[in-house]
């Protein structure tokens, strides 16, 4: 599978990803670092389809760059931000200072941990390679462990959900005393 | 290409973090712990390659519990913008000690 075309393709999307989303740290305006932000899923999206996750792709693109970025443009929309403001939009000098020396020890960590093996009792095996995918398709292979192993954390997201919307709309209703 | 995109999604992680101590906005924060989000599904998805499918399932998981944190953050933005009129974050600091 990695063939030149498939490596060029990988480099190119990562490449965009990591552009975008400098893009998106560094706009003023809400509303264009959010469309850089889309951008930024849409190339994970398509890094998800390269690493064979096919419906991890499909639902990043339906759920994060769907649904979730929508969600945010209208709370921009419904607050009037769209604008950038006046002052500038970044921290002092000690947020700044703080940001860079965390970044500087995230990408020490990276630099740090490259050539480094993955232990070994880590390894349970059960990779799975295109063929797997191919038999069991796209949808069933990621299905089969999500409503067997882990049934129990997926009906027990449907609570957390309730609980999200009904918090949601108790933090997020105009009061009685408001409203006159 | 594992190494690649463990690499990408540090970097990821990274340029999150720094937008999060950075930026004054309070929906741009959130959008950078958005992409923080995204980034450990990348290494999630990466991962899985090698160890099986589990991976993808915990990345379904991390997308519902994303989903949940910006409908209840983004009403909180909403009940404190009612009160003080801005999400500049500097300017929120009633608990400030």
């Amino acid at each position: 599978m990695p063939n030149f075309f498939y490596e060029v393709h990988f480099y190119l999307f990562g490449l965009l990803a990591i552009a975008s989303s400098i893009a998106f740290v560094t706009r003023k305006s809400p509303v264009s670092a959010a469309l850089w932000l889309v951008s930024t899923m849409f190339c994970l999206a398509a890094l998800y389809v390269m690493l064979e996750a096919h419906f991890i792709g499909v639902i990043q693109v339906l759920v994060y760059a769907g649904a979730i970025m929508v969600v945010f443009l209208f709370v921009v929309m419904l607050l009037n931000l769209g604008e950038a403001s006046a002052i500038a939009d970044t921290r002092g000098k000690w947020g700044r200072l703080a940001a860079g020396l965390l970044g500087l020890a995230l990408l020490a960590q990276v630099m740090a941990l490259t050539g480094k093996r993955l232990p070994e009792p880590f390894t349970p095996g059960g990779g799975y390679d295109s063929v797997a995918v191919r038999d069991q398709g796209a949808v069933g292979s990621v299905a089969q462990p999500l409503f067997n192993e882990y049934l129990l954390a997926f009906e027990l997201t449907s609570i957390l959900l309730l609980v999200a919307i009904v918090g949601a709309v108790v933090i997020g209703r105009r009061r009685q005393a408001d409203a006159r | 290409m594992l190494a690649e995109s463990l690499a990408l999604s540090a970097v990821l992680f990274t340029i999150g973090a720094i937008g999060v101590l950075t930026r004054r906005n309070a929906i741009i924060i959130f959008m950078c712990v958005e992409l923080m989000l995204n980034a450990v599904n990348l290494t999630f998805v990466a991962l899985s390659k090698v160890y099986g499918m589990a991976g993808q399932v915990f990345v379904v998981f991390v997308m519902t519990v994303a989903a949940a944190e910006a409908a209840v953050g983004l009403a909180i933005i909403i009940a404190i913008f009612r009160h003080r009129q801005t999400v500049d974050l500097e300017n929120i600091n009633l608990l400030k000690g």
